[in-house]
């Protein structure tokens, strides 16, 4: 799968999509390979609820393990997309196309700091796969 | 053929079972209190004994084979520790009779109180915890009750190793503490400059398993437990993996400041099956006022006639009770019994023996896996289960392969640390040939991932139940064989 150009990554494999003060927040492709079939998502937190940046926001299980998915900037939670907690299996299915948060950005600058698909693609071969 | 459920076997007004007649009148039931919405199945005595003998035939087992479980040390149980346990005196005791009733009881948790405390350096003990995770929660809590007794308020964080058990990071979290992940350098130890970087003032403790998950011994123990103590925490010591180290090494005499024990390990006693467990809790000097209560001690000195009055002590600290009654006394005597049949020779044996099982059993696999941190293992080693050559094959596969090789699979995914893991523990009671045997299955499960690589993406295709679809159960959870009509 091709990592799309217009997002932006973080080291602990989440994947961000800005839109003016707002944006979308999800896995990449990589982190749900590593899981492999994911079958719960739990949120940590709910709307209007505040948060800083590598904040534990929620944690996804899959039949191998479970892990936590850190906020890649800080900011404020607008919507969660609780279509993901009965279909956790669209997370593997279309990992870009399923965002888990939309957030209200804090820090522009934070969103500057993190990784282009470029970037986290040598990142992941960096890794080993 | 699968077995169907006893359910399934039921037949519309079969029994296997008779009331006598009553010696006292007959009264009926308060129709309020009657329900008919609750169905047992009906079965004859004969049905049920070979239902349940037919599944139990299903059933892998240490006594049946090789069971190379990483981790979880499913050594051989000696049957002579199942007659000491079914001893009347020690399975028929009420764990409420007047003390004065049960001295050889007592003697016997008071015997292994100080035989652990030998084995592992330290100076006091606590049976009571029902397995390794509840000894690691006490752990937890005696760290805070520690910290808290000393007015030092600021210690919220507790450090633990991205390659430790995964119980680690939890009992740190119900113990109230923030879990802070510190991660491995390229030998599989715990990196000192992050450790360093990390270690502050308001560190409670640092969790240690050692050797740790990668079945490596931690080669700067003594750097780590300094850099820890020099900030004023306190090492916890996972005895997990101490099935390594019985004989060679007390934890409590290098620095560990707590400790558990998983005698149902390291120790013997049954394990496979689900327990029960044991999970007894070892601390140093200064840690022995807040262990839970009661602990076993002599209230009442003996002399040359009469021997000692064996009772209960609450130490003056104590953060309380953790378990109902003294822990899984049945558990205790098998490791009593244990400790007394190996002595402290056999004791070291132990741990030679599992040593060297597991790197010969490393050297035999040669080439065919990959073992990342390539150097001496101790009790266990973590193999990759996948290669770049034999796309779409992973661990699960080579695991559910070994199943049709009548072998219990390896741990697998776990440590999360190293990709497609297969961990591997052999134990010291396997022999020379069991071993061999086993690296020869692994090999040739290597070549099949090659050259049929369907014979394992299907596997296991010699169980009485194929291959489960894992999401499903997951996902799905239906834990009763019962399933009510809808309204």
């Amino acid at each position: 799968m091709s990592t799309p150009k217009d997002l932006k990554f973080s080291e602990t494999d989440e994947w961000i999509k800005v839109k003016g003060n707002t944006a979308l927040i999800g896995i990449t492709d990589f982190a749900q390979s590593q899981l492999s079939d994911i079958v719960y998502v739990e949120y940590e937190l709910d709307v209007d609820d505040d948060f800083e940046k590598d904040e534990t926001v929620a944690t996804v299980e899959s039949v191998k393990a479970a892990a936590d998915i850190h906020a890649p900037v800080s900011g404020t939670i607008l919507e969660i997309n609780e279509a993901l907690i009965d279909n956790p299996e669209h997370l593997n299915e279309d990992p870009y196309g399923s965002w888990l948060f939309k957030i209200s950005i804090e820090d522009p600058s934070e969103v500057d700091a993190l990784m282009d698909a470029e970037t986290y693609d040598r990142f992941c071969e960096d890794r080993g796969d | 053929m699968a077995e169907p459920t006893i359910y399934e076997i039921s037949s519309p007004g079969r029994t296997g079972f008779q009331f006598h007649q009553p010696d006292v009148p007959v009264a009926q039931l308060p129709a309020e209190l009657k329900r008919n919405d609750l169905p047992f199945p009906e079965v004859s005595e004969v049905d049920v004994i070979r239902h349940f003998t037919r599944l139990s035939q299903l059933n892998y087992g240490i006594d049946l084979g090789f069971y190379p479980l990483g981790s979880c040390t499913m050594k051989y149980n000696p049957r002579i520790n199942e007659e000491m346990a079914r001893l009347s005196g020690f399975a028929m005791a009420h764990p409420l009779q007047p003390i004065e009733t049960v001295q050889g009881n007592l003697a016997l948790i008071y015997q292994l109180q100080e035989w652990l405390k030998e084995i592992s350096g330290f100076s006091g003990i606590t049976l009571q915890p029902a397995a390794g995770a509840q000894g690691e929660f006490v752990g937890g809590l005696i760290m805070r009750a520690y910290h808290l007794s000393r007015n030092d308020l600021k210690r919220t964080k507790i450090l633990v190793p991205d390659s430790a058990h995964g119980t680690n990071p939890a009992t740190s979290s119900m113990s109230g503490f923030e879990v802070v992940n510190i991660p491995s350098d390229s030998r599989g130890n715990i990196d000192l400059e992050k450790l360093k970087e990390i270690c502050d003032d308001c560190v409670a403790g640092l969790m240690l398993t050692n050797p740790n998950t990668l079945g490596l011994f931690e080669e700067h123990l003594q750097e780590v437990i300094a850099i820890i103590h020099e900030k004023g925490g306190l090492v916890y010591g996972d005895g997990a993996n101490f099935n390594a180290l019985l004989g060679i090494i007390k934890p409590g005499e290098v620095g560990f400041d707590i400790m558990h024990f998983n005698l149902h390990k390291t120790f013997s006693t049954p394990h496979g099956g689900g327990g029960p467990g044991s999970g007894p809790v070892a601390v140093a000097a200064h840690l022995v006022d807040f262990l839970p209560a009661p602990v076993v001690g002599i209230v009442e000195e003996g002399d040359d006639e009469t021997p000692p009055l064996y009772g209960f002590i609450t130490p003056s600290k104590s953060i309380g009770r953790m378990k109902s009654f003294y822990g899984h006394f049945g558990v205790l005597v098998r490791a009593f019994t244990y400790i007394a049949m190996h002595g402290a020779n056999g004791l070291r044996n132990i741990s030679e023996n599992a040593v060297l099982n597991a790197n010969y059993l490393k050297k035999l696999l040669g080439n065919a896996y990959t073992v990342p941190y390539d150097r001496a293992c101790m009790h266990e080693f973590v193999a990759e289960g996948f290669w770049d050559d034999a796309p779409g094959i992973h661990a699960l596969d080579v695991a559910k392969r070994m199943m049709d090789y009548g072998i219990h699979p390896p741990t697998n995914y776990f440590p999360l640390i190293v990709k497609e893991a297969l961990m591997i523990e052999p134990t010291e009671t396997e022999s020379k040939q069991e071993i061999e045997h086993f690296a020869e299955i692994m090999k040739t499960i290597a070549h099949e991932a090659h050259t049929e690589p369907e014979l394992l993406h299907t596997a296991p295709h010699h169980t009485p139940i194929g291959r489960l679809d894992e999401v499903k159960a997951a996902k799905d959870l239906v834990l009763c064989c019962w399933i009510p009509p809808e309204e």
